[in-house]
């Protein structure tokens, strides 16, 4: 084996074992039923041995990884998006020891488990570094990022915990419907990766010639079927679908249907968990988060932000604007990526000042942590894909 | 306002809500309050005292957090609202108009209005300054309105505060005492790093005072960043040019006074896959090519101090540097970028001086693109005289070559061929694999032979000497930051009274549990009478107050 096997493998090691874990950590919370935290505790432990376990290959996949391509595997969306997950669940292991709590493994890993399947739908195989990212910034400024935003990210399931508890599932309110939006778009990450790795399975590809929004003549190779034509579109492979709609020159209409496809499997994958447990998936999480201390979440969550705010600043914007500062010639440029982590980091600012100074603490803290993370995910994700910039490297 | 005089004799500046002195409370609300607000120690904060003359009006808005935070999620939005669209930096357009029709065309009517909006240049529109300005100002008023009492308060602050103010803190106790209590807790409070100050009957314990001015200083960091980033636009302090320079050329560097640089040679570099690339191959074959490397090799020559003004030799080395991405050239607080290439540019180009019907060659001439010489004598009477260059033929107009750019892009000569045969001379118009003949049928011409080419790099020359103070910005704010976070501010207060009672009342900034383990081995040590925490007893209280509600 080569070390850049050993390393893909030592992946889905660590995969299957956040996998067993999940489900023993639910388990854990779940068998409570006096609420003595005894079988809580004695489950909890298995669950935590076994993520030590998934994070020790986890880090083995990063170190291996490392030393097959010569550089930090940080470089593009599979290896970011990677290590996001693994920080999320390092961020997860401290808090278990300073706080034992069994219930934030039960939402922290199978987030990192969606975080890391999402990952692998993207290109995996080992890239060349262009100019630009040839330092050892790369390794700073990238790995300072993505602890930040596994520690805070780690604040938003504390939050949303916080909210599973308090929210009141059995009245309409704002409330329950967000908390329900909240669930129903991890599912939709989940029809993501079921759409890809479907289509991916079966082989799918179908190329077109198209016109850019530059007037010039671009190609494209869809992996899902066409549901959406790029601006005059003409189909290279014979027995590709038709796309039902032509778009015009500014949408990525290939992106568009992938966007599509996910949306479809994962509403439908949501209204299959409905109607097979003919209730809201907020009400199916309910009866796990029973017994928790919400003060001791509320306490987490803000926790959560004291270490990652800092993190953040050193290196999302410190660190970050040395380096634009030596590969650019200029700290800030205004590039979309840039932006958004100021807008990131605006928004913990403020979070801190409601918090500290207006007294916004339990469950409208909680929200503020929910969309700080829905605020990490549009950068990595929206910010990569459809705003282009010097970042886009997806 | 008037001062407000207290019971203990002790006159306060207006607003003030617990007496600076003995901690009495001096309002109505803190008098009938459970437990006293000791967020700024209940000093007299002059946005909350004074709200009549303008400059009140304007002092107690921008010290709002409320204020502040709102500005700060303005900024967001806008800052967001600016990555929607490329911002016009980013568009292959450069005049204003075609800046406008990029928007229009690209976008559709989603861009014209983005550009009415002149939100294709937010980041440096006048609204989106004044926001930042506001946030400098609110970061400015709000933490001097809560540092300056908060100061003189922590640094006045007296050892025995009245039972009111005591038993008015989270933490309380109150009971019976042994002789030596408080000096066994003077003991154990200084083994726990507390500073302990005694007066007559009673003790104050401080730790982490320090990490109050947390927020101020970490403020003051952020002001000295965007301090920073306003020197700029200061003369002298900010330098931004480019400078395309070709192989084998010897320029000025612009705005860099008496130095000058030369471009051995420029170098693109691509991955190949190959020697040790292997491993690349099929992310290669997936992408095509990467660029592994730009590299321009430079000498950097100073003038000599000595060296008369335009003398050519007056030059001595400085250094020679390989410039790459990530690696500037750095001199004298300057620096020297690569940003940009321009491959195989036209040097010169080589011509056969012939006899149109025999082929025959009357010898080779070499026009170099750049800077043409008029004249060129070849061998037995043969000579060419060039009468117009045209670097970047575009076409004619009024029957006159015209020329779009200095660059040589497309060349074009206005040449006379003169011969021993033809002494008045042949008038030709040569461009790239086309020869125009204006002034009749010629006997001869000039066959194109050879091109030569060279690369240009383009580099970007920068000098920012706010750097050095942006850079203590943010260190100062990261400092700030920690300060306020990681450590915090305890304090107890015990007094014995004559009869024996001890009163004992603790307080912190922040982590209440960190502050109970410390009073726990206090207590234990000297056996100090137990104690409660107020607020769980209020918030105990509430809550069984609430479902008393339901259930009736």
């Amino acid at each position: 084996m080569t070390l850049a096997e050993i390393s893909s493998n030592l992946l889905y090691v660590a995969f299957v074992a956040y996998l067993i874990a999940t489900f023993i950590f639910g388990g854990a919370v779940k068998g409570n039923k006096e609420g003595t935290f005894k079988s809580e505790s004695r489950w909890g432990k298995v669950a935590i041995t076994i993520t030590l376990i998934g994070f020790a290959a986890n880090l083995g996949y990063f170190f291996t990884r490392w030393g097959a391509t010569g550089h930090a595997p940080l470089s593009n969306m599979f290896e970011f998006t990677t290590a996001f997950g693994m920080t999320l669940v390092g961020g997860f292991i401290i808090l278990y020891f300073l706080y034992k709590t069994p219930v934030l493994g039960m939402i922290v890993l199978p987030v990192a488990l969606l975080i890391i399947a999402f990952a692998s739908m993207f290109p995996s195989e080992v890239s060349p570094l262009i100019p630009a990212l040839q330092t050892n910034w790369l390794a700073i400024h990238v790995s300072t990022v993505v602890i930040a935003e596994g520690i805070l990210a780690i604040s938003a399931a504390a939050g949303l915990i916080y909210l599973l508890k308090v929210v009141d599932l059995t009245k309409k309110s704002k409330q329950r419907m967000g908390l329900e939006a909240i669930m129903y778009s991890l599912v939709l990450v989940l029809g993501f990766v079921i759409a890809s790795s479907f289509f991916s399975l079966t082989g799918y590809e179908a190329e077109f010639t198209y016109v850019d929004k530059e007037a010039k003549d671009a190609a494209v190779t869809y992996t899902m079927p066409p549901i959406f034509g790029m601006n005059e579109y003409v189909a290279l492979t014979d027995d590709a679908m038709t796309p039902l709609v032509e778009m015009p020159a500014i949408v990525h209409a290939g992106k568009l249907t992938t966007v599509t496809w996910s949306i479809l499997f994962g509403t439908v994958l949501y209204w299959l968990i409905r109607l097979v447990f003919r209730k809201r998936i907020a009400a199916i999480l309910k009866p796990f988060v029973k017994n928790v201390n919400i003060q001791l979440m509320d306490e987490i969550g803000y926790r959560a932000v004291i270490i990652g705010f800092p993190v953040f600043t050193l290196g999302a914007l410190i660190f970050a604007m040395i380096w634009a500062q030596i590969a650019w010639s200029r700290f800030w440029g205004w590039d979309p990526k840039e932006v958004w982590a100021l807008i990131t980091w605006l928004f913990y600012a403020a979070y801190l000042h409601l918090r500290l100074g207006k007294g916004w603490q339990g469950e409208k803290s909680a929200w503020l942590a929910v969309l700080g993370f829905i605020i990490i995910m549009f950068n990595l994700v929206a910010v990569n894909l459809i705003i282009a910039g010097l970042h886009s490297y997806a | 306002m008037e001062k407000l005089q207290c019971q203990c004799g002790h006159v306060n500046p207006p607003g003030t809500k617990l007496c600076e002195s003995c901690g009495r409370s001096l309002t109505e609300k803190e008098q009938n309050s459970k437990l006293v607000d000791m967020r700024y120690e209940g000093t007299a904060r002059r946005s909350q005292t004074y709200n009549k003359s303008i400059i009140d009006k304007v002092w107690n808005f921008f010290s709002s957090v409320k204020v502040g935070v709102g500005i700060i999620v303005f900024l967001l939005v806008a800052a967001a609202i600016g990555t929607i669209l490329p911002q016009k930096a980013f568009v292959p357009a450069n005049t204003e108009a075609t800046i406008k029709d990029y928007y229009a065309d690209t976008y559709g009517v989603v861009g014209q209005i983005y550009h009415a909006l002149g939100f294709h240049d937010l980041y440096s529109s006048f609204w989106f300054i004044i926001l930042v300005g506001m946030l400098a100002i609110s970061l400015i008023i709000a933490s001097l309105d809560r540092f300056v009492p908060l100061y003189k308060s922590l640094k006045n602050q007296r050892v025995l505060r009245h039972p009111s103010f005591m038993g008015k803190q989270r933490i309380y106790a109150e009971g019976p005492g042994a002789e030596d209590t408080l000096k066994k807790a003077e003991e154990k409070l200084t083994e726990l790093k507390y500073k302990v100050r005694t007066d007559k009957n009673g003790l104050l314990a401080e730790k982490g005072r320090f990490s109050r001015w947390g927020p101020y200083v970490n403020h003051i960091g952020l002001i000295i960043f965007l301090f920073g980033v306003m020197l700029r636009m200061m003369p002298g302090f900010y330098i931004d040019e480019s400078l395309w320079i070709r192989e084998g050329e010897t320029r000025a560097i612009p705005e860099v006074p008496g130095y000058y640089l030369e471009n051995k040679n420029f170098e693109l570099e691509n991955y190949s896959g190959e020697g040790g690339e292997e491993i690349f191959g099929e992310a290669l074959d997936r992408v095509g090519t990467v660029a592994k490397n730009y590299q321009t090799d430079i000498v950097l020559y100073k003038k000599k101090e000595d060296a008369l003004p335009g003398a050519v030799d007056g030059q001595e080395v400085v250094k020679e540097y390989p410039i790459r991405v990530n690696q500037p050239l750095k001199f004298d607080g300057y620096a020297i970028y690569q940003m940009d290439f321009r491959l195989d540019e036209l040097k010169a180009m080589t011509f056969s001086f012939i006899n149109k019907e025999t082929e025959d060659s009357f010898g080779e001439l070499t026009i170099d693109l750049i800077d043409p010489k008029k004249d060129y004598e070849l061998d037995n009477g043969y000579s060419v005289k060039l009468i117009g260059y045209y670097p970047d033929f575009s076409g004619f107009e009024n029957g006159e070559p015209q020329t779009a750019t200095p660059l040589p892009n497309n060349p074009g000569f206005l040449v006379k061929l003169f011969t021993p045969e033809t002494p008045e001379g042949e008038t030709s118009f040569i461009t790239i694999q086309n020869t125009v003949e204006p002034l009749g049928e010629n006997d001869y011409k000039l066959a194109f032979q050879s091109v030569e080419t060279r690369d240009v790099s383009g580099l970007t020359v920068r000098k920012d000497s706010t750097l050095p103070i942006l850079g203590l910005g943010g260190l100062i704010f990261m400092i700030g930051v920690a300060q306020g976070m990681y450590f915090n501010h305890r304090r107890f207060w015990i007094q014995q009274k004559t009869d024996g009672t001890i009163l004992l009342a603790g307080h912190t900034n922040k982590n209440w549990f960190g502050l109970k383990k410390d009073l726990n081995q206090v207590v234990e040590y000297a056996s100090l009478p137990a104690y409660t925490d107020q607020q769980d007893e209020i918030d105990k209280q509430e809550k069984a107050e609430k479902e008393g509600e339901v259930l009736s």
